[in-house]
């Protein structure tokens, strides 16, 4: 395996993901003589896990079982251990367009954070592309270093431990992208535009606060950039329900209405499990949305330079 | 060539050369002229209101009048000296606050001030054009929702991919050049050909046509069985097919949407077939013409090479399906106007284990019936549907709020990862299997993670 390359069979070495249940999952590192502990007990590394495929079901030594998945940008994003906070797959994904990535590109970061946003942009563009990421935190760029090397995608990353805002990238002239997720990305506007190829290229820039994208907004202004176009995306969950409500007593027989009216509303045509009269109650499927979700991450500000 | 886009009649003729992104001002004679970039003439002191309590809107504040203006324009002065005019003669303009002299300027400018720019094809400009352009050909699906797609689905170099979609070929293009000409990706169409007119657009380099095939889908039962031959191929593939290639305008909407007519709800109808009324875009129509003559020619070949054609069309399907046969595919890849469930049904068989899979349509409903059978057949897990929200903003300083908000429109996806799909499960009883996996999830939420 590696994160730009899918294998069929687990090796030691791997980094592969633990699937409980439902949005329960955590990352393991294989080795031989290793074993993890999981609620339905112990996943011995070299005989349960080495040389299944992936996308295997493997029984615990409590009888439990759970699935060993292929690692993805995705379900790392959803594992990671944070070192700071994450942008998360949804904003990943516009990012990802709105940059116009694709194999050999060459995008520079900053900062590299925990890596959420790495892994997602070396798996675009790999083989031929490169990563130029700049954290100003040394632990934090040493950590993603170790991570980078351990995930095998270290020869298409570049880590630099400095400080962006004050001595850019460390590379002129040679990206497709920039993108900034830093408290003042105003002040590494400049760098970001001499960082990016002579024929031009595009930017991102992520901020939580409407102040920090005004500013960002002005510094693209005035270095040039066209284009400015500032979003936001939200991501809705919905979770599919059977929902069964009771119809009121009116003191009337009325079966017959109801159960055809909810019928004909209804567009699957497949056996139509949704609508089922039964003791004075309809049952139909439902997307609920979720109590609570995310509001608001930040703001994407997306720039042209030509 | 005379190309049309808003209203506007050019030539493209001088535009080649200088780099993507120019800006080019269209002359009278359709000619194209670059554009520098203009330092803002400031207005000259500027002299502006604090409100608005002294403006009446007597329709009398602009004193040009409509023939004024249109001598003016057939004079063939210069757009940006018209809207000086417009202000000059402005009687509230002075009085208004110095924000709405801002957005007046910029209303007229819009109007009289033609300017182009030309860019780059990309799957960011394509799926913005084609959903505010044409988003009945695309079933709908905002370019968020497209780019959610991608990434939940994985996809990137070296991938095989199968992708069944009729999005005029806008989705086979984001993942043809997600992918940059490595892997392989396998296209199921329905009917006698795939359709590719959005893909044509994105003009990828030839050999990035090497490894996509493609697949018919009203074959994909005899292949799961084990009955495919490729001597029973669908009826007059080589003609059909060419037609619906090469056609993007009206004649390949009004085929589809005869050979559906059974299966369509009649609302359907209107739907798919207004948007190509307007079918003056630039990108398109360029196409249309080149396909034209493309097809003049084609009807002018001799029988010989439509043979030749066809014995490479069906070796080309011979490898589609082999590839299939395998199935160890990397991802699916659903975006139809079809009903999802059946579609996911089948083609999921064709999947390896641990590998993501996204479907996509304009309605929730299909989607939570198709999330019900896949949870039945069991071989997969982490489903999520799910949808997103947009919202663009107007970040000026002092006036920065949102936009607009685009919701429901953009679609909703089903998401997943295939597993090992185990014997014996699926023929026995499908809700004691259900009954397995919901403790578990329950039980996951109590207990801590040991790692």
């Amino acid at each position: 395996m590696n994160f730009v390359e899918y294998g069929d069979t687990i090796k030691d070495g791997d980094t592969a993901i633990v699937f409980l249940g439902h949005e329960s999952m955590f990352p393991v590192k294989v080795q031989h003589g290793t074993v993890t502990q999981t609620k339905y007990g112990v996943i011995r590394h070299s005989t349960d896990l080495i040389g299944k495929k992936y996308g295997s079901k493997v029984t615990c030594s409590k009888g439990g079982w759970v699935f060993i998945l292929h690692p993805t940008p995705e379900l790392w994003t959803m594992n990671l251990p944070h070192r700071t906070q994450i942008l998360y797959s949804t904003d990943i994904s516009i990012i990802t367009m709105m940059l116009e990535l694709k194999p050999g590109s060459i995008v520079c970061e900053s900062g590299t954070g925990s890596g959420s946003l790495s892994h997602a942009l070396i798996r675009t563009v790999a083989p031929t592309g490169h990563l130029y990421t700049v954290e100003f935190h040394q632990q934090r760029a040493e950590k993603a270093r170790e991570e980078f090397r351990e995930h095998g995608v270290e020869h298409l990353v570049t880590v630099t431990n400095q400080d962006v805002c004050k001595n850019g990238f460390g590379v002129s002239n040679i990206a497709d992208a920039v993108f900034l997720d830093i408290p003042s990305p105003w002040e590494a506007i400049g760098h970001a535009k001499s960082a990016l190829k002579a024929e031009g290229g595009r930017i991102c820039s992520f901020s939580p606060c409407i102040e920090q994208v005004q500013r960002t907004c002005l510094a693209m202004e005035e270095y040039g950039f066209t284009e400015i176009n500032t979003l936001e995306i939200l991501l809705r969950v919905y979770n599919v329900r059977t929902v069964s409500l009771q119809i009121p007593d009116l003191g009337e027989a009325a079966e017959d209405n109801s159960g055809t009216g909810f019928d004909s509303s209804n567009p699957s045509h497949q056996g139509s499990p949704c609508a089922n009269l039964q003791e004075g109650t309809v049952q139909f499927k439902s997307g609920v949305p979720l109590r609570e979700v995310v509001g608001h991450t930040g703001y994407l500000t997306f720039a042209t330079k030509s | 060539r005379k190309i049309i886009f808003e209203k506007q009649w050019f030539y493209l003729d001088n535009a080649i050369g200088h780099i993507y992104g120019t800006t080019f001002e269209v002359t009278s004679g359709g000619n194209l002229q670059p554009k520098q970039e203009v330092e803002e003439t400031t207005t000259e002191t500027k002299e502006a209101g604090t409100d608005n309590r002294n403006i009446v809107d007597d329709g009398k504040s602009q004193k040009l009048t409509h023939d004024d203006i249109k001598a003016l324009k057939d004079k063939g002065i210069k757009g940006q000296e018209i809207v000086q005019q417009l202000i000059e003669n402005s009687t509230t303009f002075r009085d208004k606050t110095e924000f709405a002299q801002d957005k007046y300027i910029k209303k007229k400018k819009k109007k009289y001030e033609a300017v182009i720019t030309i860019v780059k094809p990309s799957t960011r400009i394509l799926s913005t054009m084609y959903y505010a352009r044409e988003p009945g050909k695309i079933n709908h699906m905002r370019y968020d929702t497209l780019a959610q797609m991608l990434t939940l689905g994985n996809i990137h170099a070296g991938n095989k991919m199968i992708v069944m979609e009729t999005c005029a070929g806008l989705v086979l293009g984001a993942v043809m050049e997600r992918m940059g000409g490595y892997g392989s990706i396998i296209q199921m169409y329905p009917g006698g050909g795939p359709v590719r007119a959005a893909t044509s657009c994105f003009g990828f380099p030839k050999h990035f046509f090497d490894n996509l095939h493609e697949f018919p889908l009203s074959k994909v039962q005899s292949l799961l069985s084990g009955t495919f031959s490729t001597e029973t191929l669908p009826a007059d593939p080589e003609e059909s097919a060419l037609v619906e290639e090469e056609s993007n305008g009206l004649s390949e909407e009004k085929q589809t949407s005869l050979q559906e007519t059974e299966e369509e709800p009649a609302t359907e109808a209107p739907m798919e077939i207004n948007p190509t009324e307007e079918q003056d875009t630039m990108d398109i129509n360029a196409e249309d013409g080149e396909f034209k003559e493309n097809k003049e020619k084609e009807t002018k070949e001799n029988v010989r090479e439509k043979q030749i054609k066809q014995w490479e069309r069906r070796k080309k399907l011979k490898e589609a399906a082999a590839l299939l046969r395998e199935k160890n595919a990397d991802g699916l890849i659903v975006a139809s106007k079809f009903h999802p469930t059946p579609l996911l049904l089948s083609l999921l068989e064709f999947v390896a284990p641990s590998r993501p899979f996204v479907v996509y349509c304009q309605y929730k409903e299909p989607l939570i019936e198709c999330y019900t059978k896949l949870r039945e057949r069991g071989g997969v897990i982490n489903l999520k549907l799910s949808e997103t929200w947009l919202r663009n903003y107007q970040v000026l300083p002092d006036r920065s709020h949102p936009k607009l908000t685009m919701s429901g429109g953009g679609g909703y996806l089903l998401s997943g990862i295939t597993v090992v799909l185990e014997k014996g499960r699926s023929d026995s009883s499908t809700s004691e299997a259900l009954k397995v996996e919901e403790p578990a999830s329950k039980r996951c939420k109590l207990q801590d993670l040991p790692c």
